[in-house]
């Protein structure tokens, strides 16, 4: 287990299935957590391994997916989600502006064998 | 049709050519907005189908029993459905919320605090000559933006990419970055030390700036604030990056200083990157009813705006609504979990043209036409440009504007007003 931050936002996959929140695609687009290399080495996980992310707020399993863009990683120590249900379950209170804290969240990430949850199950759980 | 208008994000694209099936001058997310794709069959009461006017009748009993309802959504309709909004909010003594409250509202505390130095989307394609992205990904959340409005756009006295500098500020190299002539990464939830620190220098008291601020370097400093002060015109965009993390609308508060502190030396203005099509609109037509632009409640009868009670996700963490109309949002797929709780708890009404997340929970669902495809109506650019959005289409689905309508004149009718 590592200790990270946790940073959620937009990406394109997200906007194209916004539309489609039931679908498989949108599930693909929103369940995985962006991490760098070397703290996937550190928690022993491959691309496409299971990881658990825990905050204060929660926990979610999501699966791993390396930040590598083409000369700079996404930081060691922050992991990033796409805004959705998944990220949702790690993200935390508003500290009095009314908007919650999507960014920059203390949390802790592991390897986990625990499923991927579907969306619907995600609001079960809740419902 | 030509000139047809994108109903996705804060660009507002004014430039599709649509014939009923296909789009053309799409981005990726724009053509998966005009694509055909799962709807609603009709309006549901627990799931078994109903007519409308049956539908609209028992969301209005609701809403009318309910002490404080929460009408929340509206960044994807049209001013005109989001002014039955807030008059519905006044007639039920409920809070009107849009989805500012999850994404730009900090950007909205500090405008009244200290203003905004703005200008328009026209003015960054036709003037900047120094362009910053900050804690934004346009690339991916607004695609068509570097091409329209800012890094290639070519305007009347910039010319186009090589005549602009392109800066970005983030805490990861995002798409974006490969666009800009200098990236810069800084440290999560430091950007309000990082714009102090670019203040100090601009004001000329770089000896009160530290070796390091936020992960750049004072060196790094100096050269982004030279960059800065030596553009004729500057326009920086900001982004999520700043009202999600530590800090929210101090972190707003603080770059309209800097850009205050710019404009003694040349000509800056600030834009934030709205989100939805017509969050603008949401938080615009509800200041032009109520005085405030989100986090209303009209539970005393005249409208009252804090943001830390009646947020709805506030207002849901707090238990303070008891039931809740849905506009055009998916608030179950973009809360805290906490707050997704609440809202299964009480009855939800549904108010969207597709199903999403918040359909999993919602009592009542009704299904509506498509703003922009199936429904026109005004709506506002994310540098609120007045665009009338068009029916490209015929339906069968009533708008938003015809659902609220009625919705309207039933509660006025059981409240016997």
């Amino acid at each position: 287990m590592i200790e990270v931050i946790v940073i959620t936002g937009r990406t394109t996959d997200q906007g194209m299935t916004i539309d489609e929140k039931l679908s498989n695609d949108y599930m693909k687009a929103v369940c995985y957590c962006e991490m760098n290399e070397r703290d996937m080495s550190v928690i022993g996980v491959n691309e496409g391994d299971r990881v658990k992310i825990k905050t204060e707020f929660g926990e979610v399993v999501l699966y791993a997916k390396k930040a590598v863009t083409k000369d700079l990683e996404l930081p060691e120590g922050v992991v990033f989600i796409p805004m959705g249900p998944y990220a949702n379950q790690v993200v935390g209170k508003s500290n009095g502006s009314g908007t919650p804290q999507y960014k920059g969240i203390k949390g802790y990430v592991e390897a986990t064998q625990e499923d991927v949850k579907p969306v619907e199950e995600l609001i079960r759980v809740v419902k | 049709m030509k000139n047809a208008i994108c109903t996705f994000c804060g660009n507002v694209c004014d430039d599709i050519e649509f014939d009923g099936t296909v789009g053309k001058n799409l981005c990726p997310i724009g053509e998966a907005k005009f694509a055909a794709k799962r709807r609603m069959e009709a309006p549901t009461i627990e799931g078994e189908k109903v007519s409308y006017e049956e539908a609209i009748e028992r969301a209005a009993e609701i809403l009318v029993n309910a002490k404080r309802p929460l009408l929340y959504g509206w960044a994807s309709t049209v001013n005109e459905a989001i002014k039955l909004g807030v008059i519905l909010a006044e007639k039920l003594g409920g809070i009107y919320d849009q989805c500012s409250s999850v994404c730009h509202a900090p950007s909205t505390l500090a405008m009244i605090e200290e203003g905004i130095p703005g200008g328009t989307l026209g003015q960054a394609k036709n003037r900047a000559d120094v362009i910053v992205f900050w804690g934004c990904n346009p690339v991916e959340a607004h695609p068509r933006h570097p091409s329209r409005y800012s890094v290639m756009a070519r305007g009347f006295l910039t010319k186009g990419r090589q005549y602009r500098h392109i800066v970005v500020v983030d805490v990861r190299k995002t798409a974006t970055a490969y666009l800009a002539t200098e990236f810069y990464q800084i440290k999560p939830g430091y950007d309000f030390a990082v714009f102090t620190a670019l203040r100090s220098i601009v004001n000329g008291h770089e000896d009160a700036v530290p070796d390091e601020v936020g992960g750049l370097s004072k060196e790094k400093l100096k050269e982004l604030a030279d960059v800065l002060m030596d553009g004729k015109y500057g326009v920086i965009f900001y982004g999520l990056g700043l009202t999600h993390s530590r800090g929210q609308d101090r972190n707003v508060e603080c770059i309209v200083k800097l850009v205050q502190t710019l404009n003694r030396q040349t000509r800056y203005i600030l834009q934030p990157m709205r989100g939805h099509f017509n969050v603008v609109g949401a938080g615009a037509v509800a200041a032009w009813e109520a005085g405030y632009e989100y986090a209303i409640d009209f539970s005393r009868g005249y409208p009252r705006f804090s943001p830390s009670e009646f947020t709805a996700v506030e207002a849901l963490l707090r238990k303070d609504c008891d039931a809740a109309l849905i506009v055009a949002s998916d608030p179950a797929a973009h809360f805290p979990k906490k707050a997704v709780e609440r809202l299964a708890e009480i009855p939800v009404i549904q108010i969207d043209p597709h199903p999403n997340v918040t359909t999993l929970l919602a009592d009542i669902v009704i299904p509506s036409a498509i703003v922009g495809i199936e429904a026109e109506g005004t709506v506002y650019r994310m540098d609120g440009i007045p665009l009338r959005v068009k029916k490209l289409r015929e339906t069968e689905y009533w708008s938003d504007y015809q659902i609220l309508r009625l919705m309207l004149d039933k509660v006025i009718q059981m409240k016997g007003e």
